[in-house]
């Protein structure tokens, strides 16, 4: 039923809104694990909706309100469902509560703070009640703006610093390495690479090389949001600044995708990387027993993670007639006794505040569902590895030739070899530029990195150094499981 | 079903394609095998191997082992991404299996363990001959296990403890 217009900015709904209840505040973090350890320190406590929780220091406040059982954040928009998180990396609006009387908060990537006071948010944000504590805007110069710090963007940093260039990096999470910091295998791809070195340990690699370099400042916890004339604003909780860069590189990232099925949108039914953010970054239990649904390499890793944290795998559902990702990643959740299911999708979610198992099918050549063949899986959690989204924004935002491109994810930015989009001073890098590996994000941002500084001027920059990795990249794609890569840079690499 | 519906590699097109030892080679001392059968972008193994006995044509190529070359030194095994390499060994009097293991608890030396096959079947118990305890940079640990028969050397691919 249409409302009529003109009604309140907040929630209107005169029936009860039901939330799930927190009835004892559990504790789900992991005390050991076989790769990762935590040391939490003392703890914090913030209120959620008038009763203490505890949270430790590093945590944000949703990964805090996970551990502790709460498992929704808010109430949607129209039709007051419950809602939990989905991407736990700052992408999506789904956790997004009221925080000290500040609406529409995204909780994922929010650093708790002791007494901090924390609202389910029913419906749209209510306007502040007190005056919002932004200061105005400061202004800066930057010579390379760096947006993302994930592999592309600290490579992009690095190798433009060490090129002579002075380097700005933004990055909206509490710590730098984007989804490295969660990579607990290790990466394939050559050896000259970092190959069979964990995700993990690259990522603190990288970090320790960008602060030993005093030409590349970080801005931590900074949200680049907007595009200006070629001027970008970026702001934390506290403070927006307007940097206005020479070069900027994006190297934003991707967003996973949502399926399509009934109440996808049942708290409990998340991206595959939320699950991995809660296990390998926080030590937090994303729920007691998972349903993959997606057996490309993604959801096959992360089963495996999911597992190597004690949770009990309910089984791995994938569409296609075949495993989409490497066999060697299937083989060793195989040989734990999880079953793989090719040409099965997901039909529904069942619970009434949260998951409480899932609908299943067969699918025929036409991933049509075959009716008879459904199946009830007792679940808590269904995580989705249905790929990958670029991030895009602030590059649709700058105008930059874009072209949709299946197989690198969506809409992304036309390019030449050195990953300089349509407008000169603008590079894209990593998945931002197209869905892939952390390892070709890695080599990606080093050519953009290396390509600013040289338009720019400076003289050291190791040009055949730049060749030699987009070398190695190619090398790196020519395999079978590159040719689809291939296939959608073909569309997008034609720019001189 | 083909593995690549189950995820299963099928151990006849190991077999077959010259994946496997023979059990005159598996009689000599340990041997490698490596169970990745798929072109993907990946050679960490030929590198580590001191005996320049693994052969790849390419970076996606498939890693073929020369099991006249290998001496079975687990070289490989610590830095296989895929955790796709094992350690097959016939020639002493119980034969024995070491597979790369990543979870907790970690088995004990001389315990009891439950043997597991590429599907997660069980295929009975062996005992732990011994633990590579994870170091600091791998954080795989490598687990050997023995049993009497020896024709689960080309089964056991897992183990579970307790």
């Amino acid at each position: 039923m249409w409302q009529k217009k003109g009604r309140s900015l907040y929630c209107n709904r005169t029936e009860e809104i039901c939330v799930g209840e927190v009835k004892t505040v559990e504790d789900n973090r992991i005390a050991t694990h076989p790769i990762l350890a935590w040391s939490r320190g003392a703890p914090v406590y913030v209120t959620y909706d008038g009763q203490q929780i505890p949270a430790y220091p590093q945590e944000t406040v949703a990964m805090a309100l996970y551990a502790s059982g709460v498992k929704q954040y808010s109430t949607s928009s129209r039709f007051y469902h419950p809602r939990g998180m989905f991407c736990a990396i700052g992408k999506c609006s789904s956790c997004m509560m009221r925080v000290d009387g500040i609406p529409n908060t995204r909780t994922c990537v929010l650093q708790v703070r002791d007494g901090m006071e924390v609202e389910t948010q029913h419906g749209d944000g209510r306007f502040p009640d007190g005056q919002a504590p932004m200061g105005g805007v400061a202004e800066k110069d930057a010579e390379v703006l760096v947006i993302g710090g994930g592999p592309a963007g600290l490579e992009a940093a690095l190798w433009a610093a060490r090129s002579g260039a002075r380097v700005t990096l933004l990055d909206q999470n509490l710590q730098l390495g984007g989804q490295l910091i969660k990579q607990t295998h290790k990466f394939f791809g050559s050896a000259k690479e970092n190959a069979g070195t964990r995700g993990i340990t690259i990522a603190k690699q990288l970090v320790q090389e960008v602060a030993a370099i005093p030409a590349i400042e970080v801005y931590q916890g900074f949200t680049a949001f907007g595009w200006y004339q070629g001027a970008v604003c970026a702001a934390d909780q506290q403070r927006a600044v307007l940097f206005h860069p020479r070069k900027v590189i994006v190297a934003t990232g991707a967003a996973e995708k949502m399926l399509m099925f009934k109440n996808n949108d049942l708290p409990g039914v998340f991206g595959a990387g939320a699950a991995q953010t809660l296990m390998n970054v926080y030590g937090i239990k994303p729920g007691n027993r998972v349903l993959m649904v997606g057996a490309g390499n993604v959801g096959l890793i992360v089963s495996y993670q999911l597992m190597q944290a004690g949770i009990e795998m309910a089984a791995v559902i994938e569409g296609a007639p075949k495993v989409g990702g490497y066999l060697v990643h299937a083989g060793k959740i195989a040989r734990n006794g999880v079953h793989i299911m090719t040409r099965h999708t997901v039909l529904e979610a069942v619970g009434s505040n949260h998951v409480e198992a899932a609908i299943i099918a067969e699918v025929d050549d036409g991933w049509q569902p075959i009716p008879g063949t459904e199946e009830r899986i007792a679940c808590d959690t269904i995580c989705l590895s249905a790929g990958l989204k670029p991030s895009t924004e602030l590059l649709e935002q700058a105008k930059v030739g874009l072209a949709y491109t299946g197989e690198l994810g969506g809409w992304v930015a036309k390019r030449n070899w050195t990953m300089r989009t349509s407008n000169p001073d603008l590079f894209a890098a990593g998945d931002a530029s197209g869905v892939e590996e952390a390892s070709t994000a890695m080599m990606e941002g080093k050519i953009a990195g290396l390509q600013a500084a040289y338009d720019l001027g400076h003289t050291d920059v190791p040009l055949e150094e730049q060749k030699e990795t987009r070398r190695n990249l190619d090398d790196l794609r020519a395999g079978p499981f590159g040719a689809k890569i291939c296939t959608g840079l073909k569309c997008v690499e034609v720019l001189e | 079903m083909s593995h690549f519906e189950t995820g299963i590699i099928d151990p006849l097109y190991l077999r077959e394609n010259g994946f496997l030892p023979s059990e005159e080679r598996q009689r000599k001392g340990p041997v490698a095998v490596i169970e990745c059968i798929q072109e993907i972008p990946c050679n960490p193994c030929v590198g580590a191997c001191q005996f320049d006995a693994i052969h790849m044509e390419g970076i996606n190529g498939i890693p073929h082992v020369d099991f006249a070359k290998c001496t079975g030194c687990m070289s490989c095994l610590k830095v296989c991404p895929g955790l796709a390499i094992f350690i097959q060994d016939r020639s002493r009097a119980t034969p024995s299996v070491i597979v790369p293991y990543e979870y907790l608890p970690l088995p004990t030396k001389g315990g009891t363990v439950t043997l597991l096959g590429r599907d997660g079947a069980v295929l009975g118990t062996g005992t732990v001959r011994f633990v590579l305890a994870a170091d600091k940079v791998s954080k795989s640990s490598l687990v050997s296990v023995e049993f009497d028969d020896p024709a689960l050397c080309e089964q056991v691919r897992n183990i579970r403890v307790g």
